[in-house]
């Protein structure tokens, strides 16, 4: 089970915010620009760095990135708000993404999205369980559609989702 | 390399350098493409979809503005298919575009209004759903931003990023959802940033400033200069009722292209302001009166005749060239000398235009003032007019010179009558630079005329005028010119 | 294959033999398999060569546009006064389409060796493999096979000891399906906004970073080493119908089918053998409605029409749709078409990038009016107005999202009438009382 999140990140940033760009991060982010001849190239795989060590990108953590990249916070966050993979808000421990294009639709993938929601005690979709340990989204097309309903928890993917299986793999990741 | 293509537009033929767009093509024949994220001093975008037109042989329409001049290219711009997606993409904005003309500042001048007028449908097909409902932003010092009314043009975004440098406004989220954002915490308070307002094709920006002051259309326009620093830039001065309400630049490709710098901008009530001097004062038995031009006119020549010693003038590099080179001709018959001094503040240049900034001294006539003779010793003047049998004061608000003045007698020639004048032998009420015609010359040495927006107050003449009557009047050799 | 069902006869498996084996994920399994001899090969030729064996073959870009990849590689400039790129668009987003992912987890030394063998014909020294952010397991397999073609040196500073230089980055995206546009594409590697440029300038004269650069599909890349090895000739050959379509094209079938899929067949075959006989046809006690052939950006085929369609470029365009990606979904009777149709259209509002007018306003109207005609409370001037709309969002943008969003509601409206007529019928009921 890879890529959940710890209880400090699912509550957002309870203590003062650790940069992530030093040590091992900085390491990483030097890796990465080395790969790219503009510094703004490195600007979503930094962006991944710091959901990783966080959870979520909060106004801080964008301000990180652009300082690091020589780039604007305004801009930053331009690019933040255009790709839906990067979290804005704090999520829960587990981040739950169910596919309901057309051709999970037909294969009946709203049903999936509800089993979840009913699994795991989140009221709606985008709002994160009461218990902190859930949020469960709808999705567009997970490029898996041959697999209906593909569903991803976290960073694990997972193929042909049913109704009647979402109980098992909830409790699983419990 | 400048090879030039021939093309027909609307039935007109035109030649233009290659390179060059369809749009900027149709506007040297008069055919004037409908747009919105196009504008010549900013990166093509292509986006908004505005400016389709038709094009020959090409069965899509086709976004005139992204689209380079070919030999033999004919070009349809008011063709049905063109037309209606035109139509099209002017339904498409006003879905969401809520109907504010009432309460937008923007009426009058905006181009939702006018191509929707000049094109547009007669009423929408989009009835039945509750428009996006996001509250007015508050950007920064002067700039408000109405989500709302914004058509997602980036004309502010591209400024800022590629004119100004400084990538402060962005566009957040997707599709429907998108606007512009500012970063928290973060403002838009760059020293250009009131560009943006000008740019805003629709009444998304405004300007707290002018925010519900006054309709457009009830505007006088008259070309004028920016007196706000050496840069020259060339501006609008808009009046109501003999009051400036606003200023805008105006376009010119040698000196500030499209823009003006906020502080320029924002800088006009002085122009308005009710205190001035609004009558000749001859000093009688201690105190000043009021006299009539003639009365007083003939006091200062009189002043001017019996003065036996030193002249000085003390000048301010507001006044035009016109006025410094008549006080110059009037020191000079005298073997006078005289100086200015010149406010400071900090440089800002506009990265995206060479050779543009807002300049250090902030006064639009610093070279206008060396051409015609004074220095920038204001101390050695200041010192030498104690002693002087004649000080001569032109726009010059004396503040911080230390009193008495001179011990001599004093002509002030001004709009506002400073302490310092109290003892004037003459006090001569002259316009500002929105009440006169003149030039003032630039930084880089290029003189720009500036015509007469409003009236002056009470009987306040052009300080060239004054000038030249004074010189007349004393019997001076060199009269005054026009 | 069928994968994760069994070869069937008729495909022809060419991409697809070994998806499924673990081990062919391995250099030495991808090795013991027949791999990197092409690229050994095309090393050994120049690139000219090499391009002209792929124009040779055929070979068009899987990922939708259809454009000969040969051709498109000529377009780089023969005389390299910058550096060249070649961009892997692996950004499989399109709904209907799960091809990429399996060539990917299954075969990922196919694709290195493909993009290998690109870069080399069009002077690139630097890849860029742009994986969508979402493909978990893709990434990981990637990532792990590169590290072994490093250290085995087939790629890298000196690629297989023959002088040249080939490094391949592995790019993460986060969540765009515009971003498998391929301007979009170059932009978000530089770090922007996926948003689609204006074009001109093309890739090939002004790309990533200024660049010259080739943007080309999962699949178009991993034919790259078939061709080379076994020949451009022997590619062209494999063409049912129009020889203009050559060599074989993984379909995805998905939807309300009995054996969902990748199915891989020589192009030309027919579609209802594809669905009735490779992947067994409807669920029990279902009929055929609609089929989606090439991603839902393509116009929908009833039953009717499907029975009739060759699967190549052209003999989808005769039957008034498009082999797009081959992403093909398949609708029965139990499907409520404006329902589905209300579906993708709130995928493209939810993807379109906002750039232009019509596709921003007119994905999001469209919903509206759809969910309205769903809710009862449509009108009878709502199919005209929607018809219009697609029509002033067809040919008139940046990109085509907004022409995709407008392909299955002009479909649906004008092949299933009574589905539509029968929402308005709700609507007038629930207006008279």
């Amino acid at each position: 089970m890879s890529g959940a999140r710890t209880d400090a990140q699912a509550r957002g940033h309870a203590d003062a915010y650790e940069p992530v760009f030093v040590g091992e991060g900085r390491t990483r982010l030097d890796a990465v620009l080395a790969k790219y001849p503009t510094k703004a190239a490195a600007l979503l795989p930094a962006l991944w760095i710091v959901q990783e060590k966080h959870g979520w990108i909060s106004p801080t953590g964008m301000a990180e990135v652009a300082e690091a990249l020589g780039l604007t916070a305004a801009y930053v966050k331009g690019v933040v708000t255009f790709y839906t993979m990067y979290h804005q808000h704090p999520v829960g421990r587990h981040f739950v993404q169910v596919c309901t294009t057309t051709p999970c639709n037909v294969c009946g993938a709203e049903r999936v999205g509800e089993a979840f929601l009913k699994a795991t005690g989140a009221k709606r979709y985008g709002e994160t369980s009461p218990d902190g340990g859930w949020t469960v989204v709808e999705v567009e097309c997970l490029g898996a559609c041959g697999f209906a309903t593909p569903v991803m928890i976290d960073d694990d993917f997972i193929e042909s989702v049913t109704p009647e299986s979402v109980p098992a793999l909830v409790a699983k990741y419990r | 390399m400048s090879d030039l293509v021939k093309l027909t537009i609307e039935g007109h033929e035109v030649e233009v350098p290659a390179g060059t767009s369809v749009l900027e093509a149709a506007k040297l024949v008069g055919v004037l493409v409908p747009h919105y994220c196009y504008h010549p001093g900013l990166p093509v975008a292509g986006s908004c979809r505005m400016c389709l037109v038709d094009i020959e042989k090409s069965p899509k329409p086709q976004p005139s503005c992204a689209t380079p001049v070919a030999p033999g290219m004919v070009v349809k711009v008011h063709s049905d298919q063109a037309e209606a997606a035109r139509r099209a993409v002017l339904e498409f904005l006003l879905i969401n575009h809520p109907l504010d003309c009432p309460i937008c500042d923007k009426a009058g001048e905006c181009s939702l209004q006018d191509y929707t007028e000049q094109e547009g449908r007669a009423s929408g097909r989009y009835a039945d759903y509750a428009k996006r409902y996001n509250p007015v932003e508050d950007f920064g010092p002067d700039i408000l931003y109405v989500p709302n009314r914004c058509v997602l043009c980036t004309r502010c975004v591209r400024f800022m990023e590629d004119v100004a440098g400084e990538p402060t406004l962005n566009v957040e989220e997707r599709g429907d959802r998108a606007h512009i954002g500012v970063f928290e915490g973060r403002q838009l308070d760059h020293p250009w940033s009131g560009n943006v307002v000008d740019l805003c094709p629709v009444g998304s920006l405004l300007s707290k400033d002018f925010l519900h002051k006054a309709r457009v259309w009830d505007f006088d326009r008259t070309s004028s200069i920016c007196p706000g620093c050496t840069q020259g830039c060339n501006v609008v001065l808009e009046t109501r009722e003999n009051t400036v309400v606003r200023i805008k630049p105006r376009p010119n490709p040698a000196v500030n292209r499209w823009w003006m710098c906020d502080h320029g901008r924002l800088s006009y009530a002085w122009l308005n302001r009710s205190d001035r001097i609004e009558a000749p004062l001859v000093l009688r038995e201690g105190r000043l009166a009021p006299a009539g031009w003639d009365q007083a006119l003939a006091r200062a020549a009189e002043v001017v005749r019996s003065a036996q010693g030193s002249w000085v003038a003390l000048v301010a590099p507001g006044a035009s060239c016109e006025a410094l080179e008549a006080a110059a001709r009037l020191l000079k018959a005298h073997g006078g000398s005289g100086a200015f001094r010149v406010a400071e503040g900090a440089e800002a240049p506009l990265p995206g235009v060479p050779d543009l900034a807002l300049r250090k001294e902030r006064a639009p006539n610093v070279n206008g003032a060396l051409t015609a003779g004074f220095s920038r010793d204001w101390a050695g003047a200041v010192d030498a007019a104690k002693r002087a049998a004649l000080v001569l004061a032109l726009d010059e608000d004396l503040s911080g010179v230390p009193q008495p003045l001179t011990s001599g007698k004093l002509i002030y020639i001004g709009t506002v009558l400073p302490e310092a004048a109290r003892t004037a032998a003459v006090v001569l009420p002259s316009a500002n630079m929105a009440e006169e015609e003149g030039t003032f010359e630039n930084l880089r040495g290029l003189r720009q005329r500036y015509a007469q927006a409003k009236t002056p107050p009470g009987m306040a003449r052009p300080a060239a005028w004054i000038l030249g009557a004074i010189l007349e009047a004393a019997g001076s050799p060199a009269g005054a010119t026009a | 294959m069928g994968f994760p069902h069994p070869i069937h006869p008729k495909e022809n498996p060419v991409l697809s033999r070994h998806f499924g084996e673990a081990d062919a994920r391995t250099y030495a399994g991808w090795v013991q398999r027949g791999g990197y001899r092409a690229l050994e090969k095309a090393l050994g030729m120049t690139r000219e060569q090499v391009i002209e064996e792929v124009k040779a073959s055929g070979l068009r870009g899987r990922g939708g546009a259809g454009f000969p990849a040969g051709v498109k590689w000529g377009f780089m400039p023969k005389q390299k006064t910058r550096p060249h790129y070649l961009c892997c668009n692996a950004d499989e987003s399109e709904p209907g389409t799960f091809k990429d992912r399996e060539i990917m987890r299954w075969t990922p030394h196919a694709l290195i060796e493909g993009c290998a063998i690109a870069a080399y014909a069009i002077q690139a020294e630097q890849v860029y493999i742009y994986i969508r952010g979402e493909f978990t397991e893709p990434l990981r397999v990637m990532q792990a096979a590169l590290d072994e073609a490093y250290a085995k040196g087939v790629v890298g500073a000196n690629a297989m000891g023959k002088g040249v230089r080939i490094d391949l980055t592995i790019h993460r995206g986060a969540g765009a399906y515009i971003c498998g546009e391929e301007t979009a594409l170059m932009n978000s590697i530089e770090g922007k906004r996926g948003n689609p440029r204006i074009r001109p300038p093309f890739p090939a004269a002004v790309g990533v970073f200024g660049c010259p650069t080739t943007i080309n599909n999962v699949e178009t890349l991993s034919s790259v080493p078939h061709v080379i090895e076994k020949g451009g000739a022997w590619y062209k050959g494999l063409s049912l119908s129009n020889p203009k379509s050559t060599g074989t094209k993984l379909f995805s079938i998905c939807g309300t089918i009995a054996r969902p899929g990748n199915y891989e067949v020589t192009m030309g075959f027919p579609l209802k053998d594809l669905l009735y006989d490779v992947a067994g046809g409807m669920r029990p006690g279902h009929k055929l409605k609609a089929v989606i052939p090439g991603g839902s950006s393509v116009p929908i085929l009833t039953a009717a029409e499907a029975d009739e369609t060759l699967l190549d470029y052209e003999g989808c365009v005769a039957k008034g749709t498009m082999l797009g990606s081959g992403g093909m979904i398949v609708l029965d009777d139990a499907t409520d078409m404006v329902y589905q149709v209300m579906r993708l259209a709130k995928f493209y509002a939810h993807e379109s990038c906002a750039q232009c007018t019509q596709c921003r306003e007119g994905t999001a109207w469209t919903v509206k009016i759809l969910q309205r005609l769903l809710n009862g409370e449509g009108r009878k001037e709502d199919l005209d107005l929607l018809l219009d709309l697609a029509e002033q969002m067809t040919g008139r943008t940046i990109c085509v999202l907004s022409d995709s969003c407008a392909a299955p509601v002009v479909s649906a409206i004008k092949k299933f009438p009574d589905e539509f007529a029968a929402y308005l019928r709700r609507g007038r009921t629930a207006a008279a009382t």
